[in-house]
């Protein structure tokens, strides 16, 4: 498909004009309708607790109000509520590391069965897959049980940041080995005889050929991880138990299912939780696009 | 090849760890799972007496597990149904060459970047009813102040289509999704086919029904695949939008294994309910996998 044959005037069947504004209409019109709940966040984060109330709630704030957010972040002493810091601190010293690692495992891997297939790694592929579907239920009681007694150098999983970063770089690995094995698969394999020729082997191979273009790979599957280890709420509710170490999700779960806590500081809080995500989307949202197309497996 | 005989043991030296991980912390608690369901399992200390299928029997007797099996379904039927719509309209009108497409199609899209917690915690406040007392308020107050009271229902609040007002909530977050799928199905479609199409005097509609229709259905079957299996998993958005609701309203399986688990400490039970989880997403994956890994094989 050239850029000729797309840019040419349809002569057959000219749409109408007020098809076009009909289509545009509609666009704007569902546009409006997703962006209904960004808008009501945004306003009602910024109003003041005497300005909120439901029967106002589509309103604009009367001024610009910002003690919202910063309940939210500090937390309030006097109505008994904490605030969300400590939980989005610690949802970065459990996103960033478990990225990594998932981000790396999972090129390791993807390089094996891209490139080094064996008999039955045609077999093995989908059954490393499978586990990218199922429902963690069905492992979180075992996992339990298991990252209760395991202790490495005096490390504790159970109920720490370290046991979700476990949880989430061992169940990304089928997502990060699909998507690093079809970006390999593309990668011609001459590139490899050709380097093998020149007495490059295994590790070189990886070293000096795949990983320096495996960049976009990389930004591709780091944005997949990110985006779900952030927004992961089941490892995190179940593993974790004590606020300190919790992450953000459920630092916002506790705080909106609070009763005391104000609607302007619930949305406040909300925002402040979904931020990282969404400026990674606004300002990455080409690779995040791919990193979508990847989990529904046909690239 | 044959002759790199140390590096064909490295490679497989490379790809263990993720062997072992995942027939670890996949299969084998799977496994695990499997055999606590089939135990007296039902305190907080592991008892695994075994008692056949006696958990499964009690559980296809409950009251509250049988409207969480009724609830799935609805909302899978409501989620599926609407994003798929939702998706297919509005890829096919961006892709009529519409300006300013980058940003129609990220403002669909980006609510997929959030967290279910956040999408719960705030269509919590926009679908919130009222009271007869108070006024309406929400979505509701939406209505009443455009003139389309008669649409006003109690949302989440009403036992009879609590579960769906939680699938509007997750229709708003994934059909931006299936929209994206759609989209690069779309594009994937020569125009040639269409134009071809419209020069033997096919109507723009017989173009949709006979061409695009059939030519979209790998993607529709990816689509349904993955939505279909987050349905079933659906568990943050309950949580922080509605609960298990009055009367279990709201109520799903995986909320109700979570709840019976960790608090109510059956564990037996909640491994039960887990692995009738498994075994509905494994219908719906199962054949995917295998289809989609060998197609991939073929070419």
């Amino acid at each position: 498909m050239t850029a000729t044959t797309r840019d040419q005037p349809r002569t057959t069947r000219r749409p109408f004009r007020w098809q076009r504004v009909l289509l545009y209409a509609i666009l704007v019109a569902s546009a409006l309708a997703f962006l209904m709940p960004v808008y009501v966040l945004l306003i009602t984060g910024m109003k003041s607790f005497a300005e909120v109330s439901l029967q106002s709630m589509w309103d604009l704030p009367k001024g610009l109000h910002f003690e919202s957010y910063a309940k939210a972040w500090f937390g309030s002493e006097a109505e008994g509520f904490r605030g969300l810091n400590v939980n989005f601190m610690n949802s970065v010293y459990l996103t960033l590391p478990a990225t990594i690692i998932s981000a790396m495992w999972g090129s390791i891997n993807g390089y094996i069965l891209a490139k080094w297939k064996f008999r039955g790694s045609e077999v093995l592929f989908p059954l490393l897959l499978f586990g990218m579907f199922i429902p963690y239920q069905s492992i979180l009681i075992p996992l339990v049980q298991t990252l209760q007694k395991i202790n490495i150098f005096g490390i504790r999983f159970y109920g720490t940041i370290p046991g979700l970063i476990l949880a989430h770089v061992v169940y990304g690995i089928p997502i990060t080995t699909l998507i690093f094995r079809n970006y390999y698969a593309n990668i011609p394999t001459e590139l490899i005889e050709a380097s093998r020729i020149d007495g490059a082997n295994i590790f070189s191979i990886y070293r000096y050929v795949l990983f320096p273009l495996s960049i976009p790979g990389f930004v591709v599957v780091m944005i997949w991880q990110f985006t779900s280890i952030w927004n992961d709420f089941l490892f995190a509710v179940t593993i974790t138990s004590n606020p300190a170490t919790q992450p953000v999700t459920v630092g916002l779960n506790n705080l909106a299912g609070s009763y005391i806590v104000e609607w302007n500081v619930q949305m406040a809080g909300a925002l402040l939780t979904a931020l990282p995500t969404l400026l990674v989307y606004i300002f990455l949202g080409r690779y995040f696009m791919r990193g979508l197309m990847a989990g529904s497996l046909k690239g | 090849m044959r002759r790199w005989n140390w590096e064909r043991v490295v490679s497989i030296l490379l790809i263990s760890p993720a062997v072992v991980a995942t027939a670890i912390f996949v299969y084998g608690f799977i496994a695990w799972t499997a055999y606590s369901s089939l135990t007296k399992w039902n305190k907080l200390l592991p008892d695994f007496t075994f008692v056949g299928l006696s958990n499964y029997r009690t559980l296809f007797a409950n009251q509250r597990f049988r409207i969480d099996l009724r609830n799935t379904v609805v909302f899978t039927l409501v989620f599926l149904v609407a994003c798929l719509i939702i998706g297919f309209v509005l890829a096919l009108l961006l892709d009529q060459r519409v300006k300013g497409e980058g940003i129609f199609r990220g403002i669909y899209l980006f609510p997929m970047s959030i967290s279910f917690i956040v999408t719960g915690v705030v269509w919590r406040w926009l679908l919130n009813p009222g009271s007869p007392q108070l006024g309406s308020t929400g979505v509701n107050l939406l209505f009443d102040e455009l003139g389309l009271g008669f649409l006003k229902t109690g949302w989440y609040t009403d036992p009879k289509i609590g579960i769906i007002a939680v699938a509007i909530a997750a229709t708003w977050q994934m059909s931006g999704y299936t929209m994206a799928m759609f989209l690069a199905g779309l594009r994937g479609i020569p125009d040639e086919l269409r134009e071809a199409a419209r020069v033997d005097g096919a109507s723009e509609a017989q173009i949709v029904r006979r061409i695009i229709f059939p030519l979209l259905r790998p993607v529709t079957l990816s689509a349904v695949i993955v939505l279909g299996h987050i349905s079933l998993k659906i568990y943050d958005l309950i949580v922080s939008m509605t609960g298990p609701g009055i009367g279990f309203a709201t109520d799903v399986p995986a909320y109700y294994m979570w709840d019976t688990t960790f608090r109510g400490n059956h564990f037996a039970r909640g491994a039960a309910i887990a692995i009738i989880l498994l075994f509905m997403v494994a219908v719906l994956i199962v054949p995917y996998l295998t289809w989609s890994t060998r197609s991939e094989a073929e070419l």
